[in-house]
C-alpha cells in the first residue's frame, strides 16, 4: 500500500470527564470537554488549533496521544486506530508521537541533568545502540541550539527559552513523525518566542515532522500553520487552510475571534466585533448551537437545533445554520436574541 | 539568566556564592535598609521634603530618575534604575517591555506598595500633581497621606482579579467598602446606590444579582469588570492597569479594553497601561514607554514608536512578533538574553544582543537623545543626530 498523504485522522472524537458527587461518588453529569470533533492532518504539515481557555484544545491533544482515554470516536495514526492497539503495540508506536507542553518549568524533572532528561526515553526505547548514545544526544542538542556542555547541568540553571529547547530536544530525540505542541511559546517572552518558533519550523523542514500546534495566539498560529481549526466549547466550529480562514472566516465566532486580535499599529482601527457575555460552562453547554448565547446572528433554529459540520466550500468546513439556510423553515429563520446577549 | 530573572538568576547566583560572601551581603543589606528606613521616617515628618512642584502642570505624574533597588540575598537588584517619563492628563501611556524589566516595580514605587524593607526607592523623585500648583513627592510622602491617595486619586487594576478580590466577601460589600473608606460622610443608601451605578457602568447587566454574589461565582471577565468598578469608584485621576487582560481570553480582552477606554474618556482620567503585548498598546495608548533591564530605552507618541521605532531593541521586538496578514518566511529573532540583574554591564545593556552596535557602544551607557519633539531614544547610534538630554542617574550602592 502506498503511503497515504494523511498522517493523522480524527473522527468524531469525544472526551467527557465525569463529575462525581455524593458519598458514593456517583456520576452526576459530565464536562463535555471534547464533544465530537473531526479533522485530518497531512504528512509534513502543521495544523493550528485555536480557541479560548477551556474549549478543549489540550484535552484534544492528550486524547490523541492516549494520555487520556477517549469517550468515543477514532484516532487514526498512519492507518492504524490507536485505540485498537494492544499495550505492546502502543509502546512501540509511542516514540513516533510526542508532545511539548506549555510550561517549561514544571515539565522537566529537577533532579536529572539535561543529558539524562533528553536521553532517558532514548535508552528505554533503544533508539540507538548504547555505544552511540552519547554522540546521538550531543547531535540532538546541537540541532536544538543547545551547546553540548549543558549536558551535565540541571534544569533550574536555565531560562524559559532554553528549557523549552530542552523539551523540544527530548521529543525530537525519539525521532517522532508527529508532535503535539501544546502552547509551546505562551509562557515565553516575545523575543524568545521567535527563537522557538523558528526552531520548530526548521526542524519540520529538515525532518518532515507533522505538528498539531495548540495556541490561543492567533498571529503565531497564522505564521506556523498550514491549516487551522477553531474550537468553541468542545466543538470544532470551523476548519480550513490558513490563508482561506484568515481571509474569509465564515462562522460568527471565528469572525469575532479574529477581529479581537490586537494589531501593533495605532492607525489600524478595526471594526471589533465585541462578543457579549462570557463563555458558558462546558458542563452545562447551551442547547442547539453552543454559540447561540453570544451570537448576534442567532435565529430561532439556533436555540434548539445543533448545526451540522459541513463542507461549505471545498476544503472549508463550518458548523453554522447560516450556511445551511435552505434547510430551515421561515419560522426557524426568525431572529432570536438570547437573554444573556441582551444583557450586555 | 535570561527572561526569568525572578527564579533563574537568583537561584543561580545563590548557588555560586560562597558562605562568606553570602554573610557579607546579608549584613550589608541589613545595615543599608535600616538606614534607608530611618531616612524615610525623617522625611515623612517634614512637609517640605514631600511637597514639590510639577515640571509641567499638564502632567498627572512625573517619574524623574527613579531608582528602585531590591537588597536580596544574592546581591542588589537594580530593578528600576534612573527611569524618567511623564503621564500627561487625560491620556493613556503604555509601558512595554519583557518580563522582569521593571514595569511593575515602577508602578509599585508610585503606589508605595514595594515589598519593604528589601525594596527601596533609593534615588529620584516621583511627582504626583495635587492640582493646586504643588505636588507630592511620593518617595517621601508619609503613609497616612498615601492611604488617601491610593484608591482615591490613583487606583490600580491587577492582572489576576481572583487574587485581588477577597473570596469571603460579597461583591457588593467589597465595592461599598472602598466607597465608605473615601467618603466617610455618605449614608448606607448613598453608598449602595453608587455601587450599583458603578456595576452598571462597567457593563454588568444583572447588577442587583452580582451585588450579592461571591467572587468565585463570576467568570474571569466579570471579575475584572468588578475590579475596574472598584478602581473607578472614586473617579481617580490616574488608573494603573498592570496587565489587565493577560489572564483573559481574546474576546473578553477586547470587551475589557473597550470598556477601559470608554470609562477613561468619561471620567477624564489618565491610564498607565503596563503590558508586554505591543498590539494592546497600539490600540489604546497615546504615548509609549519601552523599558529594557530596568531602564527606559525609548519613549514617544504611539505613532513615533510604532511607525518610527528607533532603538534596536524596539525594532527587534516589533519584527520578532508575527503579525496577522503579514507573511514572513522566518521571524526575526533577537539573539541571546537579558543580562543578569545583579551584575549589569557598564556599557549599553542591550549591546551584547545588538546587531547594530558601533564603536561608542562599548563606552558609557548611552544618554537620552531627543530625535524629534516627542521622541526620545537612549542609543549611541543617534548621538550625532539629536539633542543629548542627559544620562540616567544611577545610585552607587557603595555610597548608601
Ligand atoms: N482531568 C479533568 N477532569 C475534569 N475536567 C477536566 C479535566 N481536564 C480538563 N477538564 C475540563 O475540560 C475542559 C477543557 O479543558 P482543556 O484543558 O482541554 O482546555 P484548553 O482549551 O486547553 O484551555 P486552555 O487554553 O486554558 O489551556 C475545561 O472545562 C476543563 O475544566
Ligand atoms: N520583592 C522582590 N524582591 C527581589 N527582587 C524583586 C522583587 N520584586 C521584583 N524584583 C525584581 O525586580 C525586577 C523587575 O521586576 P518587575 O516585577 O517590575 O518586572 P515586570 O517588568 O513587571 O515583569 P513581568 O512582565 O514579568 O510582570 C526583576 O528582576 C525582579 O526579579
Ligand atoms: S448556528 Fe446560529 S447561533 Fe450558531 S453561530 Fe451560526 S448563526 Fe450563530
Ligand atoms: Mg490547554
Ligand atoms: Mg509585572
Amino acid at each position: 500500500m502506498a503511503e497515504s498523504e494523511v498522517l493523522l485522522e480524527v473522527k468524531d472524537l469525544k472526551k467527557w470527564f465525569p463529575i462525581k458527587a455524593g458519598f458514593f461518588k456517583h456520576t452526576v453529569g459530565y464536562v463535555y470537554a471534547v464533544d465530537g470533533i473531526s479533522f485530518q492532518i497531512k504528512r509534513g504539515q502543521t495544523m493550528g488549533l485555536v480557541g479560548e481557555s477551556g474549549c478543549g484544545k489540550s484535552t484534544t491533544g492528550r486524547t490523541i496521544l492516549r494520555l487520556l482515554e477517549r469517550t468515543d470516536g477514532q484516532v487514526i495514526f498512519d492507518g492504524q486506530d490507536l485505540n485498537d492497539l494492544s499495550k505492546e503495540e502502543l509502546r512501540r508506536i509511542r516514540p513516533r508521537i510526542q508532545i511539548v507542553f506549555q510550561d517549561p518549568y514544571s515539565s522537566l524533572s529537577p533532579r536529572l541533568p539535561v543529558g539524562e532528561i533528553i536521553g532517558e526515553a532514548v535508552r528505554e526505547h533503544g533508539i540507538v545502540p548504547e555505544e552511540e548514545f552519547d554522540d546521538y544526544i550531543t547531535r540532538v542538542m546541537e540541532v536544538c541550539g543547545l551547546p553540548p556542555y549543558y549536558k551535565d547541568r540541571y534544569p533550574h540553571e536555565f531560562s524559559g527559552g532554553q528549557r523549552q529547547r530542552i523539551c523540544i530536544a527530548r521529543a525530537l530525540a525519539l525521532s517522532p513523525d508527529f508532535i503535539v505542541c501544546d502552547e509551546p511559546v505562551s509562557a515565553l517572552d516575545v523575543s524568545i518566542q521567535a527563537q522557538i518558533i523558528n526552531l520548530l519550523k526548521k526542524l519540520q523542514k529538515d525532518y518532515g515532522l507533522t505538528y498539531l500546534f495548540i495556541s490561543h495566539d492567533l498571529s503565531v498560529v497564522e505564521h506556523i500553520s498550514d491549516t487551522v481549526g477553531v474550537m468553541y466549547l468542545g466543538n470544532m466550529v470551523e476548519f480550513a487552510e490558513t490563508d482561506e480562514i484568515f481571509a474569509n472566516p465564515l462562522h460568527p465566532y471565528t469572525k469575532a475571534l479574529f477581529s479581537a486580535i490586537p494589531v501593533p499599529d495605532p492607525d489600524v482601527k478595526i471594526d471589533r466585533v465585541i462578543l457579549p457575555g462570557s463563555i458558558p460552562s462546558p458542563a452545562n453547554p447551551p442547547k442547539g448551537c453552543k454559540f447561540h448565547t453570544r451570537c448576534e446572528k442567532c435565529m430561532a433554529a439556533c436555540t434548539v437545533k445543533a448545526p451540522e459540520w459541513q463542507e461549505v466550500e471545498p476544503g472549508h468546513w463550518c458548523a453554522c445554520h447560516l450556511y445551511n439556510m435552505d434547510a430551515l423553515t421561515p419560522e426557524e429563520k426568525e431572529p432570536a436574541m438570547s437573554d444573556e446577549a441582551k444583557d450586555t | 539568566m535570561a527572561e526569568n530573572t525572578k527564579n533563574g538568576s537568583k537561584k543561580k547566583g545563590a548557588s555560586y556564592l560562597s558562605a562568606r560572601e553570602s554573610r557579607r551581603i546579608t549584613k550589608y543589606n541589613r545595615r543599608v535598609t535600616k538606614r534607608l528606613e530611618k531616612q524615610r521616617a525623617d522625611a515623612n515628618k517634614d512637609e517640605n521634603l514631600y511637597t514639590t512642584k510639577m515640571k509641567d502642570e499638564g502632567n498627572v505624574v512625573e517619574f524623574d530618575n527613579v531608582c528602585t533597588y531590591f537588597f536580596t540575598d544574592a546581591g542588589t537588584v537594580k530593578a528600576v534604575d534612573g527611569v524618567t517619563f511623564n503621564v500627561p492628563k487625560c491620556s493613556t501611556v503604555g509601558v512595554v517591555g519583557e518580563s522582569g524589566c521593571g514595569k511593575s516595580v515602577t508602578s509599585l514605587s508610585l503606589m508605595q506598595l514595594l515589598q519593604r524593607p528589601q525594596g527601596q526607592v533609593v534615588g529620584g523623585e516621583i511627582r504626583f500633581n495635587k492640582d493646586d500648583g504643588t505636588a507630592y513627592n511620593i518617595v517621601n510622602t508619609p503613609n497616612e497621606i498615601m492611604e488617601k491617595i491610593r484608591g482615591n486619586r490613583i487606583s490600580m487594576i491587577f492582572q489576576e482579579p481572583m487574587t485581588s478580590l477577597n473570596p469571603v466577601f460579597r461583591i457588593g460589600a467589597q465595592v461599598d467598602e472602598v466607597l465608605k473608606l473615601h467618603n466617610p460622610d455618605w449614608t448606607e443608601e448613598q453608598i449602595k446606590e453608587r455601587t450599583l451605578e458603578m456595576l452598571d457602568m462597567v457593563g454588568i447587566a444583572n447588577k442587583e444579582g452580582v451585588y450579592k454574589m461571591y467572587p468565585h461565582e463570576l467568570s474571569g471577565g466579570m471579575r475584572q469588570r468588578v475590579m475596574i468598578a472598584i478602581a473607578l469608584a472614586c473617579s481617580p485621576t490616574l488608573i494603573i492597569a498592570d496587565e489587565p487582560t493577560t489572564a483573559l481570553d481574546v474576546t473578553i480582552q477586547a470587551q475589557i479594553l473597550d470598556l477601559l477606554q470608554n470609562l477613561k474618556d468619561r471620567l477624564q482620567s489618565s491610564i498607565m497601561l503596563i503590558t508586554h503585548d505591543l498590539g494592546v498598546v497600539a490600540g489604546m495608548a497615546d504615548y509609549v514607554v519601552v523599558m529594557y533591564a530596568g531602564r527606559v530605552i525609548e519613549k514617544g507618541t504611539a505613532d513615533d514608536i510604532f511607525h518610527h521605532p528607533s532603538h534596536p531593541y524596539t525594532i527587534g521586538l516589533m519584527r520578532s512578533k508575527p503579525v496577522v496578514g503579514k507573511k514572513v518566511e522566518e521571524l526575526y529573532n533577537i539573539p541571546g538574553s537579558v543580562p543578569n540583574p545583579v551584575d549589569m554591564p557598564n556599557y549599553c545593556y542591550y549591546k551584547d544582543r545588538c546587531e547594530m552596535h558601533c564603536d561608542r557602544c562599548s563606552g558609557d551607557y548611552p544618554p537620552e537623545i531627543r530625535i524629534s519633539d516627542t521622541h526620545v531614544v537612549s542609543c549611541w547610534r543617534y548621538f550625532d543626530e539629536g539633542e543629548v538630554l542627559g544620562y540616567p542617574k544611577s545610585v552607587n550602592v557603595e555610597d548608601l
